[in-house]
């Protein structure tokens, strides 16, 4: 963590556990992101992963990119199915002589995660299962022709919640999924992002050391679907950062550290002018966007025990 | 071999036999009329009687989903359900079924909202039809144990590989306390083979599951699918024959009632069948010639077998407790497919009835036939009779 801001690839493992070859976009930062966290995760890991994007992109019968054992089956039960896949294993370790010590891992886009799969990830946080839930957040239903979701940020235009004469586009906040995560009082919550390879890293190896669930919820930059070049997709996930707009944080047995301290936060316009899905924004929406991103981020920084940024 | 004779609830004696095949996993979410067998497992398990996790999650979608999971890893899974249960969790069936999850669910078989209804009929049964599952209906408690005893066998057999419903009448046969021929432990160990899969979800031999696929092989994954499930009748027969040599009980696929010198048949599916062959005594002793037809194995459905009971008989009258809306009901359609290759083809008139947990008594069954011999006769068979229904 405290190596954040230097990129030392030399420290990283070159074992690939989703092979190149597969069909995202140029720029997904998505992938990348699934690519940092099965870099941390190793071998010894089952994977249970949501409709959406990566399923579509990596698994086209008869190929595969994944090189862990991978189970897709529907949108919403994700979580269900890695509950699954820890107690056939608990009960298989007690029973049947099974010795492997396997990392259960659930995965899923905004959709599968805040949406449509939010209950069954809320059973298998509040039931207890051992497994780590990631979500890879690209801010809407990009698989499908970039539809909003919940978690899609205020003011951004999507196929359904277009931007027009009478609209300004998405009018609502993201939802904040860390916090519905920390809610069920699991021992490990993190907000990452796809351009800071190590911080999900370390949060991945973080998480899967503690036992019970845990949840990590990954800002992957879509340059399709935000309407950006696919070259500045790192760019993208680092303003994201350092505007406030998405804060990168830790909560550890309910208590909150904030990965990146910004006294100073740039301002929202350096991020939002960089992507087609807010081209329509006025400066007064803008405005009110700048003052609810330092107003968020406060609250981050205040549950964290730090003082306020203007 | 010894076999002890208990006073038991059906339901109970479900999580019995569940606790002799010694699952690993069960995955529930209560509903009525099924609950008692989930509850009887969660005491089970309380007690240290059964060694399973038991995961109480917070729907019958996610209870589907969670099978999947640990049947993936190669666990015995089990789970039961009902009605609007069933439905939910619909969508997760089809994909049991199509990554070959041997998963055993018993089905309690209720009546399907709206209105909201908690009693038995097959509607819940029917709309799961096509989900690729083996689907057996069981006529009373002791069938019902034994069937799930044997539907671990069929379904993990390594030729079959599908999940299996054991449909049984909700509160008709689910709440019922009967006397029930349990078998003991050493008798199921000898019986059931430990469940070993060539294909988990294993660190060691990664593999992917559920793949999408394209036009130009999905086409191809649904045929070997259809094909599988067409060829577990085999097995399933095979099952049925040592289970009746263990136990002196013999299923078949289709069983017939005193068909002899009958020319008429009628055909039922389920707990309804034991009034109707109290019927069938009745009119026989008047000198009726009226026989009887129960159906055990829906799906595959046993077209040979159905054939060969009915074939060559006059008349054919069969009751479904469900309704197709806007079409034929569910049984008969079967029922005519299968005769519809035949020479001579027999009259076949359409009766449903039962729905939402009403009777159909031993004389309601005397007048039930007689209302199909009737619309026989009328020439509209092509018309389905609501059996009791108020206009």
């Amino acid at each position: 963590m405290e190596t954040l801001s230097i990129y030392a690839p030399k420290l990283v493992t070159s074992r690939e556990y989703i092979a190149p070859g597969h069909r995202a976009c140029s720029g997904c930062g998505e992938v990348l992101a699934v690519r940092y966290v099965c870099k941390a995760l190793g071998r010894n890991t089952i994977i249970s992963n949501a409709t959406g994007c990566m399923e579509i992109i990596s698994t086209p019968l008869p190929q595969t990119s994944w090189e862990v054992p991978w189970i897709h089956t529907l949108f919403e039960n994700a979580s269900a199915v890695a509950s699954g896949i820890e107690s056939g294993i608990k009960a298989l370790k007690r029973k049947h002589g099974y010795t492997k010590q396997v990392k259960v891992v659930a995965m899923g886009g905004d959709g599968g995660t805040a949406d449509i799969g939010l209950q069954s990830l809320s059973g298998a946080l509040e039931r207890g299962h051992d497994f780590l839930y990631v979500c890879y957040d690209n801010e809407a239903y990009m698989n499908t022709g970039i539809q909003r979701s919940s978690e899609t940020p205020f003011g951004a235009s999507t196929t359904t919640a277009p931007a027009g004469k009478d609209s300004m586009g998405q009018h609502t906040w993201k939802k904040n999924m860390a916090a519905i995560a920390a809610a069920h009082n699991i021992p490990y919550v993190a907000t990452s992002c796809s351009s800071y390879p190590f911080d999900i890293m370390s949060k991945v190896e973080k998480a899967v050391r503690v036992k019970g669930p845990s949840y990590i919820h990954i800002l992957s930059v879509c340059p399709t679907g935000w309407r950006c070049p696919s070259n500045q997709t790192i760019k993208m996930g680092r303003l994201a950062v350092e505007t406030g707009i998405f804060p990168m944080y830790e909560i550890e047995d309910g208590k909150y550290k904030l990965n990146i301290d910004l006294p100073v936060l740039r301002p929202v316009d350096d991020y939002l002018k960089l992507q087609g899905r807010f081209r329509h924004l006025t400066k007064d929406s803008i405005a009110e966007i700048q003052a609810k991103v330092v107003e968020e981020y406060n609250k981050v920084r205040h549950l964290a025990g730090l003082k306020k940024v203007k | 071999m010894a076999m002890k004779h208990v006073g038991i609830e059906s339901s109970l004696a479900i999580a019995e036999a569940i606790r002799l095949a010694n699952v690993d996993v069960i995955a529930a979410y209560p509903i009525t009329p099924q609950t008692h067998i989930v509850e009887g497992l969660a005491e089970m398990v309380a007690d240290g009687k059964l060694d399973a996790e038991y995961i109480p999650v917070e729907s019958e979608h996610s209870a589907m989903s969670s099978c999947l999971g640990s049947s993936a890893v190669g666990a015995r899974t089990f789970t039961a359900t009902a009605s609007q249960g069933l439905i939910l969790m619909h969508e997760v069936l089809l994909v049991a079924a199509s990554l070959r999850l041997p998963i055993v669910m018993t089905v309690a078989n209720r009546a399907l909202s709206g209105p909201l209804n908690i009693w038995g009929d097959h509607s819940d049964a029917m709309i799961t039809r096509d989900s690729g599952w083996i689907q057996i209906f069981v006529e009373n408690g002791q069938e019902a144990f034994d069937q799930v005893i044997c539907s671990f066998y069929i379904a993990e057999h390594p030729d079959v590989l599908l999940p299996t419903i054991i449909n049984l009448d909700g509160f008709h046969v689910s709440h019922v306390i009967e006397p029930i021929e349990m078998l003991d432990q050493k008798a199921v160990d000898g019986f059931l083979p430990p469940y070993k899969r060539s294909i988990t979800l294993d660190p060691d031999n990664p593999v992917t599951m559920g793949c999408f696929a394209m036009p130009n092989l999905y086409t191809e994954s649904r045929k070997a699918l259809d094909t599988a499930l067409r060829d577990s009748k085999k097995v399933i027969y095979e099952v049925w024959k040592k289970y009746g040599a263990l136990t002196g009980r013999h299923y078949k696929a289709v069983e017939k009632y005193k068909v002899e010198n009958a020319d008429t048949l009628l055909v039922t599916m389920g707990s309804y069948s034991e009034n109707a062959m109290d019927a069938i005594d009745k009119m026989q002793e008047e000198g009726k010639k009226v026989g009887l037809v129960r159906v055990r194995l829906w799906r595959p459905f046993p077209y040979d077998e159905v054939i060969e009971a009915l074939s060559g008989v006059k008349n054919v009258i069969v009751l479904d407790r469900a309704i197709s809306l806007g079409g034929p009901a569910p049984v008969c359609s079967e029922i005519r497919a299968a005769l519809y290759s035949c020479k001579e083809r027999p009259q076949v008139a359409s009766i449903v009835g039962g729905l939402g947990g009403r009777d159909i008594s031993p004389p309601d069954f005397e007048k039930l036939v007689e209302t199909g011999l009737e619309h026989i006769k009328s020439g509209k068979t092509l018309e389905t009779v609501m059996f009791g229904v108020r206009e």
